[in-house]
């Protein structure tokens, strides 16, 4: 039986009497690529949060990297990684500074931190830049090395919220291309994005509207069960239905 | 007349350090919808801080609708509307009060120019009483939209009004924008959404602060200089590492379930690929002449710059 690192049940996140996120349920595997599409608004960032353990649910179950959100966020903080458009890295602190600030917040031995901090920059091809400070990197190279500090722990799971948004069509590709090696080293990919084409790049797909999931299997199934030529016709033709609009 | 023109505009911040936009030139004609596309840091909004004058250019020129952007900006703040990239209405007044506010600063009122605010101002008619700050991301953008457009404008600015939403919503953006274009409105609209190129009337593709191409995209599309493949089979990624790796591929890239490929030799015979392929153990190996869209414009112009 495969490994599920990621295993929901009944999952509500309830706001007075708003259900941001209503009864989800799915699991996992250990490996995967996992999509998590959803219109604005739709509950991806609160139950991302939950999994996270950044937030508590009101109801139901989930188990992240084998610990209880109710029960073991601290837990499951460390063994996760984490990287959204919006924030990533200490703009004011050098490449070097950031692995190092990282790498140490997450437990990293200042030895493994040295030996692999030299190892990530000559990877990323950033040995020039290495003392410069982040902010002056451009968008693509500072995402790329967002990546690579966000799993710089070798942690079971990484989350990934819009990590592509605005950056140019060929570093996009070259993003993903680090997703790929990183599931295939038995990191799990869990990621959000706008960009229809990337939801062909999962493993497996979920469509969240209005809190629910409505949709969730592997993008060749879905098209042919809403009998589309792509993924985003299959989105267009879910999200269409949402009653909420949000953030 | 053109309603935009810039003549050899550059731009460079902290001193020179940082080219941002370099001896871009162009022009956007009067009616049209015209669409500038490229990631972020290409210098869009930059281009749009000239033409709005909010940023004086190092070099060049710029006009829109024949005033000049430094001698005349007081003209030009009349004639147009400029919705920023970051939401800037004030979010602890309500939907209508920014309204009101924004066609008062230009000596006008909401009724005046109802008609051409109508149908999206409906959309969030009945949250006019909320505070904007309390809006979801897609009402916001109809907000900023209203306000950019209650004076009447001659042009319209918008810069990346649809990052950051979804499918739907910018489906429902874009139809707005063509109703707009139908009342006589130049625009001018940003986005990093090469799918979004296509609704445009003539797009220029912009990257590190250079104009790559400027043309319908239709145009564009049609000039991609090769024969361009779509290839699929069972495991994708090794698909994707193995075509790397192999001489007669000049060029790779994911496009959702498919790769895009040009190859080296020109006459090449697409059997002999697809048997290589399959002798290195892939499976239902699937390989079609396909028309290429912007997005393989702009990278095919990107890797040649």
């Amino acid at each position: 039986m495969e490994e599920k690192v990621i295993v929901c049940k009944d999952l509500t996140k309830r706001f007075g009497d708003f259900y941001a996120v209503n009864k989800i349920s799915f699991e996992v595997n250990k490996g995967e690529i996992f999509g998590f599409l959803g219109a604005n608004g739709a509950g991806k960032t609160t139950a991302m949060r939950i999994l996270c353990g950044l937030s508590h649910p009101t109801s139901g179950e989930a188990m992240v990297a084998g610990f209880d959100v109710y029960k073991q966020p601290e837990s499951i903080k460390k063994n996760i990684g984490y990287m959204s458009q919006k924030f990533s890295l200490y703009e004011n602190l050098t490449v070097v500074e950031n692995i190092e600030f990282f790498g140490g917040v997450y437990g990293v031995s200042s030895s493994e931190i040295r030996k692999r901090s030299d190892n990530l920059i000559q990877k990323l091809g950033l040995t020039a830049e290495a003392k410069k400070l982040v902010g002056a990197l451009p968008l693509g190279w500072k995402q790329k090395l967002a990546f690579s500090v966000a799993i710089f722990h070798q942690p079971r799971i990484v989350f990934l919220d819009e990590p592509t948004g605005g950056v140019d069509p060929v570093t996009r590709r070259q993003f993903w291309d680090m997703i790929y090696e990183a599931a295939a080293s038995g990191i799990t990919i869990f990621v959000t994005t706008h960009y229809m084409d990337e939801a062909e790049y999962c493993n497996r797909v979920t469509i969240m509207v209005d809190g629910k999931i409505e949709a969730l299997d592997s993008p060749a199934n879905l098209k042919t069960q809403f009998e589309a030529d792509n993924m985003d016709e299959v989105f267009y033709r879910l999200a269409r239905r949402a009653k909420r609009s949000g953030d | 007349m053109s309603a935009v023109t810039l003549d050899h505009i550059t731009k460079t911040y902290d001193k020179g350090k940082v080219l941002a936009v370099n001896d871009v030139s162009l022009q956007v004609e009067e009616g049209e919808l015209f669409g500038l596309i490229g990631p972020d840091g290409a210098g869009k909004t930059s281009i749009f801080r000239i033409l709005t004058t909010l940023l004086l250019p190092d070099k060049g020129t710029a006009s829109v609708r024949g005033y000049d952007c430094v001698k005349d900006y007081k003209e030009i703040r009349n004639r147009i509307g400029y919705m920023p990239g970051k939401f800037s209405l004030y979010q602890d007044l309500t939907v209508k009060e920014n309204l009101d506010f924004f066609a008062t600063l230009f000596g006008s009122t909401i009724e005046e120019n109802y008609e051409l605010i109508k149908d999206i101002y409906d959309q969030i008619k009945p949250f006019s009483d909320r505070r904007a700050g309390k809006l979801s991301g897609g009402m916001k953008q109809k907000l900023a939209l209203c306000c950019a457009l209650i004076h009447k404008p001659e042009v319209l600015f918008l810069d990346e009004p649809t990052t950051g939403v979804d499918v739907v919503s910018r489906k429902e953006f874009w139809d707005m924008l063509k109703h707009l274009k139908q009342q006589g409105i130049t625009i001018v609209v940003s986005t990093p959404y090469m799918d979004e190129a296509v609704l445009c009337e003539r797009i220029a593709l912009i990257q590190n602060g250079k104009i790559m191409s400027v043309d319908t995209p239709d145009k564009i599309m049609a000039q991609f200089p090769v024969k361009l493949y779509a290839i699929k089979a069972d495991n994708i990624y090794h698909l994707l590492t193995d075509l790397r790796s192999m001489p007669e591929i000049d060029s790779s890239f994911a496009f959702g379930e498919y790769i895009h490929i040009t190859l080296k030799d020109a006459g090449a015979d697409i059997d002999t690929l697809q048997r290589n392929i399959t002798q290195r153990g892939h499976t239902h190996v699937d390989i079609k002449l396909i028309h290429p869209g912007i997005e393989d414009s702009f990278i095919r112009l990107m890797n040649q710059a």
